[in-house]
């Protein structure tokens, strides 16, 4: 039985920078093969590649692609948090860093669904 | 997680970091006006610099994906050890082939 004291961890910020990680982790894993997959449309030459990105102009797609870019982001600063906690003398700020963390992956996001838009 | 592996899923982080921050920088651009096939192939047909960096994109990311799958399936699921590692070599592998296979396809197709 899970008990309250056990999950009590939960509510750390930093427990939950930790799970977005590996959410974010694990959904570019699963991306990654669609994505090589995409690009080696290539080799049937440009015009079936072309097709597929104008297929992926449909706004769900360019939804699902800020998406990825707010994953690709937040994953990339979590790991960098995690690079900079386990190899510098840093102890101070560990949450206020996951928290900046994820807001400049939100900006990025956001900046490219201006673009995109 | 073992040493090994823990040290891998760290180099291959350390090695991604400034790869991914260019990669981010490059789909911005290559958005500006909407991204077309001929944009991406005039960039990175036989551009042994975008071979290179793409190259090294998809071994460290190969290698990085494959274990942060097995701890996840470690740690989330029931299945033994020797399956695990079964399962993540065979991703990692099919990783690998299919990200050099579309490097191959915008570089030199």
């Amino acid at each position: 039985m899970v008990t309250g004291r056990a999950i009590k961890h939960r509510d750390s910020a930093l427990w939950l920078a930790a799970m977005v990680h590996r959410i974010s982790g694990l959904a570019l894993a699963l991306f990654l093969p669609l994505h090589f997959l995409t690009l080696g449309l290539a080799i049937e030459g440009e015009a079936r590649l072309e097709s597929f990105l104008r297929w992926s102009d449909q706004p769900l797609v360019k939804a699902a692609e800020i998406g990825l870019v707010f994953l690709f982001t937040v994953h990339l600063l979590g790991g960098l948090r995690i690079l900079v906690i386990e190899n510098f003398d840093w102890r101070d700020g560990q949450k206020q860093l996951a928290t900046l963390a994820a807001a400049l992956s939100a900006i990025v996001a956001f900046a490219f669904l201006v673009r995109v838009f | 997680m073992n040493v090994r592996l823990y040290l891998w899923q760290r180099a291959t982080a350390a090695v991604m970091a400034p790869l991914v921050m260019v990669h981010i920088a490059v789909i911005f651009y290559a958005t500006r006006h909407g991204m077309s096939a001929a944009d991406i192939l005039s960039r990175t047909h036989g551009s042994f610099a975008w071979a290179a960096f793409y190259g090294l994109f998809v071994l460290a990311v190969s290698i990085h994906a494959a274990i942060g799958v097995r701890n996840i399936l470690t740690e989330w699921t029931p299945l033994p050890e020797r399956r695990v590692d079964a399962c993540v070599v065979f991703f990692g592998l099919v990783l690998a082939v299919l990200g050099f296979r579309a490097v191959a396809a915008v570089v030199l197709w």
